[in-house]
């Protein structure tokens, strides 16, 4: 999966959890989901649970611990569809 | 420092009616909001009819934003923080996630469980090894003080946030732990409440226990029976009450309607002697909670015009109006008009005493007694100790001015208030 599209997924799933819709229009690679998108950060599991269901992939806590930026989960993303 | 405390919003959302209008409008015309639940049948319930309220996916958002309802499956929180944030907006206060954090406002909303169902859905979760599947949305959901956290937040309350349980008294007692917050000085506002879950896992104990009616699955609106000779047992209900209480002082600053003024009240509990137990009240603690609240509010027994019974349409309706009689000092002629609402809305548990609070300020307010349905002929017991003019059939237009409403709960634990026209 390219990273245009995983970004555009990865948009779909944090835009319930959102607290900055200025942040989030501008989304990229680069955009931090506490400093920028202000998501709260008991939400970050539930980020994490949408994308274990969109990706049909499992996530455990040492790579949890990673997932508080688009480039971070994309990262994690590939990894793990890539031993799929 | 002893304020006077006035009451200055009210919300509700309760069987036969949710939201102010609606349920002023339903008690008025004596309105079931008793009905079938093909659900419990299908679970094997005896009980099969149960009181709920309707709240429709549009409306859960008028109230609730979409981040909050996602995985959201508490119905007590969601009744809890619709009739909070009504009341509080009906006091004239304003609902504004930017407000600035108010160190006078407080709310203490009582519950007996929370979120009962999201709770079942996490135990199976958890029993199948999936306990990281819970996402974020569990602890807030089935905490016992879930729906004051949720409102603590949506109306930026700086003052204490707490949530009570005490069975069935509940309601009632958080109206008087607010009213003595206010009166000694140490909350200008207080949001006070209480709200219960509904369904098969609340009321599947009381099914089991058979205090639940089982003759009335084909007839629902004629299930909840309080006072009457053929009562069988209570119908189980939900939803929730609340009630600003605010400073009376506060009330003129602002220039706010009052509904209604606390005069006082009482808490306490039978300790299980005497022939309380569990769940039946020791009924020498019953007149004295009554007793003391009416001293507490300094007035004679004789001013009360109305009053707000806890009568659930069990066998021991007798009991609680025979513990009225010695209370008061006042039987037959000389009783005052009695009425329950659970003969429209049956017995709403945690809920049940402040969803009875706001209808017994509402006839303050409106000046009527609303009319006791099911209650056609009156139970002989309760016939030997007042007269049957009392126990109002037919919605009445009269000259309320003191009302005195009453919880009794599991643990053998009593409140008793006094609402009086301000």
């Amino acid at each position: 999966m390219s990273k245009d599209e995983l970004i555009v997924k990865l948009k779909q799933i944090v835009a319930p959890y959102i607290q900055d819709e200025e942040a989030f229009k501008n989304l990229s690679e680069d955009t931090d989901f506490i400093n920028d998108l202000k998501i709260n950060s008991a939400n970050l599991v539930d980020v994490v649970l949408d994308v274990e269901d969109e990706f049909d992939i499992r996530i455990e806590n040492d790579d949890m611990e990673k997932m508080l930026s688009v480039k971070a989960v994309i990262e994690i993303i590939n990894e793990k569809l890539a031993v799929k | 420092m002893k304020n006077r405390v006035v009451i200055t919003g009210l919300g509700v959302v309760a069987p036969n009616g949710t939201g102010l209008k609606a349920f002023t409008k339903a008690i008025k015309a004596g309105k079931s909001g008793i009905t079938h639940h093909q659900k419990l049948a299908d679970l094997n319930f005896s009980c099969c009819i149960g009181g709920i309220p309707q709240v429709s996916e549009e409306k859960k958002l008028a109230y609730l934003t979409p981040l909050q309802l996602r995985g959201f499956n508490s119905n007590g929180i969601l009744y809890g923080c619709m009739a909070g944030i009504d009341a509080w907006k009906d006091a004239g206060l304003k609902v504004d996630k930017n407000s600035e954090l108010d160190f006078d406002s407080g709310t203490i909303f009582g519950t007996g469980t929370s979120g009962i169902e999201k709770f079942r859905e996490a135990i199976y979760k958890v029993d199948d090894k999936k306990v990281k599947r819970l996402g974020s949305t569990v602890v807030v959901q089935t905490m016992a003080s879930g729906v004051s956290a949720f409102l603590g937040g949506i109306l930026g309350l700086g003052n204490q946030v707490t949530t009570n349980s005490s069975a069935c008294t509940t309601g009632t007692e958080a109206i008087l732990m607010g009213y003595e917050r206010i009166k000694s000085g140490k909350a200008k506002r207080m949001l006070v409440g209480s709200c219960s879950d509904d369904g098969p896992y609340i009321w599947g104990g009381f099914d089991a226990m058979r205090v639940m009616t089982y003759k009335h699955n084909n007839t629902p609106e004629n299930g909840s029976r309080p006072m009457s000779e053929n009562a069988s047992g209570f119908v189980p209900g939900s939803g929730a009450g609340a009630l600003v209480l605010e400073s009376l002082e506060s009330a003129l600053a602002r220039n706010v309607p009052i509904y209604a003024e606390v005069l006082g009240g009482h808490v306490n509990s039978g300790g299980q002697r005497g022939g309380g137990t569990l769940t039946a009240p020791n009924p020498k603690a019953v007149v004295a909670c009554i007793k003391s609240a009416i001293e507490r509010s300094g007035i004679s027994s004789q001013n009360i015009d109305l009053i707000n019974a806890h009568l659930t349409a069990t066998t021991k309706d007798a009991l609680e109006i025979e513990n009225w009689t010695k209370a008061l000092n006042r039987k037959e002629g000389n009783f005052p008009y009695i009425n329950s609402l659970k003969s429209m809305v049956g017995h709403c548990l945690a809920a049940a005493g402040s969803i009875e609070s706001v209808a017994a300020v509402l006839q303050i307010k409106e000046q009527f007694v609303f009319p006791n349905i099911n209650c056609e002929a009156v139970h002989p017991e309760i016939l030997a100790l007042i007269s049957e003019e009392k126990i109002v059939k037919a919605p009445l237009k009269t000259k309320i001015d003191i009302v005195a409403k009453a919880s009794f709960g599991f643990g053998d634990v009593n409140g008793c208030i006094l609402f009086k026209k301000y």
